[in-house]
């Protein structure tokens, strides 16, 4: 849905901040209350002359009205007020100072991810000095040359009784220790060197380089949809997309496009286009169309880019989880923000999958906003691989996120993006308390 | 009565150098450098105080602890762990396990010999 039909709502949003009755700003713009009535259900077009006084009557730039406050924008926002306990952030009018500071609310946005991204390189540093074998054991090492080495000093620089034979052994002792010693700080010295060569970015977790390379390719790969695509070519794609950036992350890219690269060898982007355009957006009619399986039908989905996907906007979201419900992939929605760490919403249709593993499933759902946006979600579970004798069957969860009218907001299961930043306070999915109010607009 | 202490360590240089220290303020030192089997040594010599490695081949020094604390003919005995690791969970482990005392390394000569005059039963 196009973002310029909710200016209308957009009106009404900042008409209700600034305290304005319909008619008080009506007449104030000097149009009839029941034409303002119109312009803010978005059954009216508005712009030119009319946009530029009510904007000045609403003390907000145009552009605010047209274009709006980013969603992912409000949750970073959001996410920023949630993580200062007794700060007081005016939570409630986070969509204001998003549109009319955009400058700044992107600045505190990016300032916040930053801070996401360097409480990970502290977690990171921190688990590596509790559980780096190679490093744990270095330094018990050293501390045990020092021991030895300290209390066979003192034995002989303290007074006491000792025998020459003895005070041989101790020198004798002190002297090869110290020799360990050296040899062990040498090594050890050479370990932190390398580490620090092979891993300088390995402080952010892994996944969210991942994320961000994802998202720069827009998650296609043209070179991956040619059909006489080279067996090497993920590889080579991920050398060269992941350059400068951490081993691991490198490894998941790697598996990303080799299991890309499978997809699309097994349907490529030309009959599932022309299949789309037959049975709509509908992964599991798909799948029965083209003969393959539904949670493939979604990853190809999400890979056509926006004018190719036939469903306006951004094209397709997709979720994925592995079975212990950490995402594993995310194209978030520009109206379905996803968390950025994490797990999402525990009524996301992608954990109820993973309860009913095969069958696929479908729910509208609607996150917190004004106005609602719905999205039409599918949901399936598949195992990640052939069934083993006596292991349990692992299974992986497919969400494919669908823009979707907004005629279905009255229907749509309201959920969130996760339950710190979301306002429905009694969901029976709650896992920590909210830092939000009440949402007056939408009970839940 | 000399006393009897029971060593548990694997660094031999530690060894000798703690023992030398101890011998020289007239305690009997047994020595052993292994984890799996030191409870039972410990149950065959019937020591007074038990220094204890926390880091030892075999075994890990809490484990030994926890064997010696549930023999019940070794009720009382006075344990001091040693430790590389200063860290608060180290000193939990160690004491939910059941040290009497615990001390890190690198330490000094007089804190380990006070640490077993004050563990030692007064007789």
């Amino acid at each position: 849905m196009a973002r310029d039909t909710l200016t209308g709502s957009r009106i009404r949003e900042r008409r209700i901040i600034a305290g304005l009755k319909q008619a008080e700003l009506a007449k104030a713009a000097d149009i009839s209350p029941s034409y303002l009535n119109l312009i803010e259900h978005n059954r009216r077009r508005i712009g030119g002359r009319l946009l530029i006084d009510i904007a000045r009557i609403l003390d907000v730039e145009p552009s605010v009205l047209t274009e709006g406050a980013e969603a992912a924008l409000i949750a970073t926002l959001r996410e920023a007020a949630s993580m200062h306990d007794g700060a007081t952030a005016e939570i409630d009018r986070v969509d204001e100072f998003a549109g009319r500071f955009p400058g700044w609310a992107a600045l505190l946005a990016a300032s916040q991810r930053r801070i996401g991204t360097l409480e990970r390189a502290v977690e990171t540093l921190s688990d590596r000095v509790t559980h780096d074998p190679q490093l744990a054991a270095s330094l018990h090492e050293m501390l045990s040359r020092v021991t030895s080495i300290r209390s066979a000093a003192s034995i002989l620089a303290e007074p006491g009784d000792i025998s020459p034979e003895w005070q041989g052994r101790f020198h004798r002792n002190i002297y090869e220790d110290s020799g360990l010693l050296a040899e062990t700080s040498r090594a050890l010295v050479a370990y932190l060197e390398a580490a620090d060569e092979t891993s300088a970015t390995e402080a952010t977790a892994p996944q969210e380089e991942l994320d961000v390379m994802l998202e720069e390719a827009g998650f296609t790969f043209d070179t991956l949809e040619e059909e006489a695509a080279a067996a090497d070519a993920p590889e080579a794609l991920s050398d060269a997309l992941a350059a400068g950036r951490s081993e691991a992350s490198r490894a998941l890219l790697n598996t990303h496009l080799a299991r890309y690269a499978t997809d699309a060898a097994a349907l490529p982007r030309d009959p599932l286009v022309a299949a789309l355009g037959q049975h709509g957006p509908d992964p599991v009619a798909l799948s029965a169309a083209l003969g393959q399986p539904v949670a493939r039908i979604m990853r190809r989905l999400a890979t056509l880019p926006p004018d190719r996907a036939g469903v306006g906007g951004a094209g397709f979201g997709l979720a994925v989880c592995d079975p212990s419900g950490v995402l594993t992939f995310r194209k978030p929605l520009p109206d379905f923000p996803m968390p950025r760490f994490g797990s999402g919403c525990p009524l996301w249709p992608l954990y109820a999958a993973l309860n009913r593993p095969g069958d696929p499933m479908s729910y509208v759902l609607v996150q917190p906003g004004q106005p609602a946006r719905p999205v039409q979600t599918f949901a399936v579970a598949e195992p990640m691989g052939p069934p083993k004798l006596d292991r349990p069957t692992l299974y992986e969860a497919t969400m494919l996120v669908v823009p979707a009218s907004e005629d279905l907001s009255e229907t749509a299961l309201p959920v969130g993006v996760n339950c710190r930043i979301c306002p429905r306070l009694s969901c029976r999915g709650r896992r920590e308390p909210s830092i939000l109010g009440p949402d007056p607009r939408q009970p839940f | 009565m000399t006393k009897r202490l029971l060593l548990i360590e694997d660094e031999p240089n530690i060894i000798e150098a703690i023992g030398f220290i101890l011998a020289r303020d007239g305690w009997h030192v047994k020595s052993h450098t292994s984890g799996k089997d030191a409870a039972e040594v410990a149950r065959k010599e019937r020591p007074d105080v038990v220094i204890l490695d926390v880091m030892l081949p075999g075994k890990s020094g809490y484990d030994v602890l926890r064997e010696i604390r549930a023999d019940d003919t070794l009720t009382g005995l006075p344990v001091l762990m040693l430790t590389a690791r200063g860290q608060s969970k180290d000193r939990e482990l160690a004491e939910q396990a059941g040290a009497s005392r615990f001390m890190t390394k690198p330490f000094s000569n007089s804190e380990v010999l006070d640490a077993v005059r004050a563990l030692a039963p007064i007789s």
